[in-house]
Formats: structure tokens, C-alpha cells, sequence
């Protein structure tokens, strides 16, 4: 593992009107960590998700990636950098066949354009060979091969999470930001997807993940960041956050006084 | 591992390869019947504006009702250039659709920031403003008397005077067009359009410039209906502003929606349905009822649109390809396991 820095969040604030979804945070994913982002209900994680990939605009601080300024660049202009994600609510493409989504996935890889795609000039031909191969290839890397031509809107809950991560990996990304996996997953499917992951992991890939799964957490994650209303009030490894006592107060704490 | 692309995309040339000879057959069967073969020109024009836009509308899920005003730039750009200024054909059509891309981008570029009803709204109030500009620019466009004399289309040496002759250039130009849009359906172009309909927020997460496709595609729909427009002027000789009207974009839209946003042939069955059922109409609604104005037409597919919206969203040419499928694979003899109609249905997209 090599101590490169990926991503560089520093001071980084968002508030919506009077309301500080996002204050202050910093903190570093070095390549080939697995990082949390944990924290109660409405802590801003997804807020510092959407910050990041630059869906909505942060009203201060700065993001670099790879060493690149990513503040104010559009969500696709950092897909391309090599950072791809996935979303709480689910954000398949239904429309399409699984295999088609994570061929979709590929775009950036890519070149075919309207013109050259329309008079389907040879190299097409060749090109949308590739990008099938791959799709499978990124389809059997989650487990899902074998539903590579059902439509993606009949694909059960578990599996339709399995399809934004192979979506996700088709662009071959070097950073993968996930919104929640394990939500809505029984714990087979929780089991799965974390040994999905691990192995993606060995492979190099570097992972940002939001999770109120503690067990998921605590069992991949190299490093936690803890959010609470906005701020970040710890980050260190497993075992340093499990027994930080403000991380207690504010979020294991909660839990145990139900 | 099987990486055939057939699996996903449904590439034959059987189908529409018989259903070209089909359509180039027909006039030699009713060569001395007028009727017959303008109503299939009129359908050839409709399917050529309806083929861009079920990429437009079926394929990346934007909506137009504004495209009767690329229609019209079409057909005012080839009549000015060949009646007043007396050049070829091919010159008529190449500016018009240049200048059909050239508003479609000016245009474009400010009101895809817009979604849904407001867009709707947007690409409406454009083409009322363009219809203003083919009544009001006499100079050019002869205002609400209509512009006369459009000289017959001559392309390549030929003149396409009659409906016999022109029937083949308009059909060719169809075909030409879905081959086109089907190419670019089925491939990385067609997957960025589709994912736009499906989640703008997961396309542009996988560095699709969604602005950029959602404009490439405006254009090129604006093209299509220019160059429809185009042909059309050529074959009626005369133009008026009314044809260009908000009420003919309407039709438009539900040609579309009749035929079947998602397929790259819904386009081309829409509008044969609305010309047939048109023609129907005005054969039978005075017998029943005498004294009817035009007006019943749009209130009857008005209700028809109603209608395939409650009971067949995605229009009928899905229906029309599940009887196709049925009966060749009834022919085939085949055993239709839940498999093979999984990976061969029509799902598939044509």
C-alpha cells in the first residue's frame, strides 16, 4: 500500500440557508484505503458525498483529487478524473438491461460519437465488443453475471445494488464513493457485497463509503471519519473510534440508552 | 464468454429488409392512384420529423412541442432558395437543415436547463415565435397568403415531379433516417441517451455530459424535421404559415407517443396511424355526424392519446412487434421457453 494521497478534504463547509449540513470538515483518503464516514441521522454525510462528487456546490473549503482542485467542476468532469459512485436511493437506469447499465458505466472509456455511431463506422463494431466483454467482466466481478440480459427494473433489491457498483467500476475508476450499500440488504447480501468489496480492495481499489451498518464498518474500514451535525468529531482507526468517548456520547451512546 | 452483441442489440436486417420491399413494391401495385401514394408520402414526411424526435423524446426522455418550427425552417429555406433565388435543390435542403441545427443550438443551449413542464413549455412558446416569424417576414416567407411556385425537387439530375417519383425519394430518405437513429440507439451514444431517461444524477456520476447529449440530440432531431420540411415543400409547391402551427408540433408528439417512444420504428408506425385514422375520419365522421368542423380531428386523438397513455404506455408498436415475434416464432415451430423469450423478446431494442 503506498501512502499517495487521493482525496484531500480540507475545511470544507456547506450550509443551506441558516443550516450547517456540512462545517468545517477535513480529512484524507490515502490510495488503497477503505474509509467511513459514519455519524447519526442527518450528520451531513450525505451532503459531504453529494460536496464531493460535486453534485451540489460547497459553499467553502477545499477538495482536491489526485492533486487536482475538483471545487466547482460538474459531477461528470470528476467522473472522469476517476471517481465514480453509488447512491442511497437506488439510481439504476431501468430503461435498460443490466448489461446495458454497466456498459453505460464505460462511457468515458469510450469514444463513439453521434456521427460515427450513426453511419456505424467499423471501429464501432470493434468498440462495442470491448465494452460488452467488460461489462461482463465488471458484472461477474459482483456476482451478477448470470442476470447480464434481464431488464435491471426486475432485478431484486440486493442485486440492484451489486449492478451500481459493477456500473460504477466499468468507468475503471481508481475511487469509488458508496452511498450506503448495506442498506436494505438481509445479511447474506451484507456478507456478499463486503467480500465484493474486500476483493475489490486487493485489487487496489479505493473506497469512500457512508454506513450505519457498525459491524460492516468496523469489519473493512482502514479508517472512520465521525460526522455530527456538520463537524467532524473523530476520525482514526476501528478501534481508536470504538472506544473515543465523544463518539459514544453522540452516536454509540444514543443507541445505548435505548 | 458469449460477448455476442445480439444478446443486447437486435441488429437483423430481415425484418426492415422486407418491409423495404414491401413499401418500394406498393406503387407499382397502385401506380395510377394518387391518393394511395400521397397518402404514404404524407406518412414518409411524418415518419422522417418522427424518427428524431423518438430519439429525442423516447431514447433521452426531452420533451418538444416546438418542432413544426424546424419543419417549417425546412420548408421556407428550400422554397426561398430554389423559387426566389433559383438554386438547386440539394442547396435548399443543406441550408435548411444548417439553419435548423444553428436555432436548434441557440435555442437549445438555455432551455435544456429547463425539465419536464417547463421545457415543454419552453420548446412551445419557441415555436409560437417562430411561427410568428414565417407570418410576419413577408419579404421571405409571403406572410399569411403562403409562398407558390416551389419548384418540383431535382436531385442528381433527376426531377421528382410526380407522386410516383417522389414516393421512392421520400421512402429512401426514411429508411436512410431510422438506419441512422437506429445505429446510434444501439450503441455508446444511445446507452448516454437512455441514461439520461433513466437518472440524470447516476449519468452525469459516470461522466456523462448530459447537457451536451441532451443538445447533440435536439440537433439532430431539428435536422430530421428540417429536412421532412424540405422534401415537403418541394412536393406540395405551396406553404403556408399554418402548416407549421403549434397544433402540428401536437401531432407530432402524438405520432410518437401513439407509435411507441423506445423503439426506433414507433416513429415511422405513429405516424402511418395518425395519417390512416386521419384519413378514416374525414370519410366517416360527416356521415354521422353532417355538420362536424376539422376540429373533431384532435379531439378524437386527443382521446386516443389518452387512451394508449392508460393501456399502452409504451405504444403500439411494442404490441406490434410482440404479433410479429409470435407469429415467426409460431412458423419456427420453436418451444418459447421463458428464456428465449427473455433474451429475444423485445426487450431488445430495434
Amino acid at each position: 500500500m503506498t501512502e499517495e494521497t487521493l482525496l484531500k478534504v480540507e475545511n470544507l463547509s456547506k450550509s443551506f440557508g441558516g443550516v450547517n449540513a456540512v462545517e468545517n470538515v477535513s480529512f484524507e483518503v490515502k490510495k488503497g484505503e477503505i474509509v467511513a464516514v459514519i455519524g447519526p441521522n442527518g450528520a451531513g454525510k450525505t451532503t459531504l458525498f453529494n460536496l464531493v462528487t460535486g453534485v451540489i456546490p460547497a459553499t467553502s473549503g477545499k477538495i482536491t483529487f489526485k492533486g487536482v482542485s475538483i471545487i466547482g467542476k460538474r459531477p461528470y468532469q470528476i467522473a472522469s478524473l476517476g471517481m465514480t459512485r453509488t447512491f442511497q436511493n437506488l439510481q439504476v437506469f431501468n430503461n435498460m438491461t443490466v448489461i446495458e447499465n454497466v456498459m453505460t458505466g464505460s462511457h468515458i472509456r469510450l469514444k463513439t460519437g453521434i456521427l460515427s455511431s450513426g453511419l456505424r463506422l467499423p471501429n464501432v463494431y470493434k468498440e462495442e465488443k470491448e465494452v460488452m466483454q467488460k461489462a461482463l467482466q465488471c458484472l461477474e466481478q459482483v456476482g451478477i453475471a448470470d442476470l447480464a440480459f434481464e431488464r435491471a427494473e426486475t432485478l431484486p433489491y440486493g442485486n440492484q445494488r451489486l449492478l451500481e457498483i459493477a456500473r460504477a467500476v466499468a468507468a475503471e475508476p481508481s475511487f469509488i464513493l458508496l452511498d450506503e450499500p448495506m442498506a436494505g440488504l438481509n445479511p447474506q447480501e451484507s456478507r456478499n457485497l463486503v467480500n465484493v468489496l474486500k476483493n475489490m480492495r486487493k485489487q487496489g481499489m479505493t473506497f469512500l463509503f457512508v454506513e450505519h451498518d457498525m459491524e460492516t464498518v468496523m469489519s473493512i474500514a482502514d479508517k472512520i471519519v465521525v460526522l455530527d451535525y456538520g463537524k467532524k468529531i473523530a476520525e482514526g482507526t476501528p478501534e481508536e473510534i470504538s472506544s473515543n468517548p465523544k463518539v459514544i456520547a453522540a452516536y454509540l451512546g444514543e443507541e445505548e440508552a435505548i | 464468454m458469449d460477448n455476442n452483441l445480439t444478446k443486447i442489440y437486435n441488429r437483423s436486417l430481415k425484418g426492415p429488409l422486407i418491409f423495404f420491399v414491401v413499401i418500394m413494391l406498393l406503387p407499382f401495385i397502385f401506380q395510377s392512384n394518387n391518393y394511395i401514394l400521397s397518402t404514404f408520402i404524407m406518412i414518409g414526411f411524418y415518419s422522417l420529423v418522427t424518427t428524431g424526435l423518438t430519439l429525442l423524446i423516447g431514447y433521452a426522455g426531452q420533451i418538444s412541442l416546438g418542432h413544426a418550427a424546424f419543419y417549417g425552417i425546412g420548408a421556407y429555406t428550400s422554397a426561398y432558395f430554389t423559387a426566389t433565388l433559383q438554386m438547386p435543390s440539394w442547396i435548399g435542403i443543406l441550408v435548411g437543415a444548417i439553419i435548423a441545427s444553428l436555432v436548434s443550438l441557440i435555442i437549445g443551449i438555455p432551455v435544456f436547463k429547463l425539465k419536464g413542464h417547463y421545457l415543454a413549455l419552453a420548446t412551445l412558446g419557441f415555436g409560437v415565435i417562430i411561427f410568428t416569424f414565417f407570418k410576419e417576414w413577408k419579404t421571405i416567407t409571403g406572410g399569411l397568403n403562403g409562398f407558390f411556385g416551389i419548384p418540383p425537387l431535382s436531385l442528381f439530375g433527376i426531377s421528382f415531379s410526380t407522386d410516383f417519383q417522389f414516393y421512392f425519394l421520400i421512402w429512401i430518405f426514411v429508411f436512410l433516417g431510422i438506419f441512422f437513429a437506429r445505429n446510434i440507439v444501439q450503441s455508446r451514444v444511445g446507452r448516454a441517451l437512455m441514461s439520461i431517461h433513466g437518472s440524470e444524477i447516476a449519468s452525469e456520476a459516470i461522466g456523462i455530459n448530459i447537457n451536451k447529449y441532451k443538445l447533440q440530440i435536439f440537433v439532430l432531431s431539428a435536422v430530421y424535421a428540417s429536412i421532412a420540411g424540405s422534401l415537403y415543400a418541394h412536393y406540395v409547391t405551396f406553404i403556408n404559415p399554418q402548416l407549421f402551427e403549434m397544433m402540428t408540433s401536437i401531432y407530432f408528439l402524438i405520432m410518437v407517443v401513439i407509435g411507441g417512444i423506445g423503439n426506433i420504428w414507433g416513429g415511422l408506425i405513429g405516424a402511418a396511424i395518425y395519417v390512416f385514422l386521419g384519413e378514416l375520419l374525414k370519410d366517416i365522421v360527416p356521415k354521422i355526424i353532417p355538420n362536424a368542423s376539422g376540429e373533431f380531428e384532435i379531439v378524437f386523438f386527443g382521446v386516443l392519446l389518452v387512451v394508449i397513455l392508460i393501456y399502452m404506455p409504451n405504444g403500439i408498436s411494442k404490441a406490434i412487434f410482440h404479433f410479429i415475434k409470435r407469429i415467426t416464432s409460431s412458423f419456427k415451430n420453436k418451444p418459447v421457453s421463458a428464456f428465449s423469450k427473455k433474451s429475444t423478446g423485445s426487450d431488445i431494442h430495434d
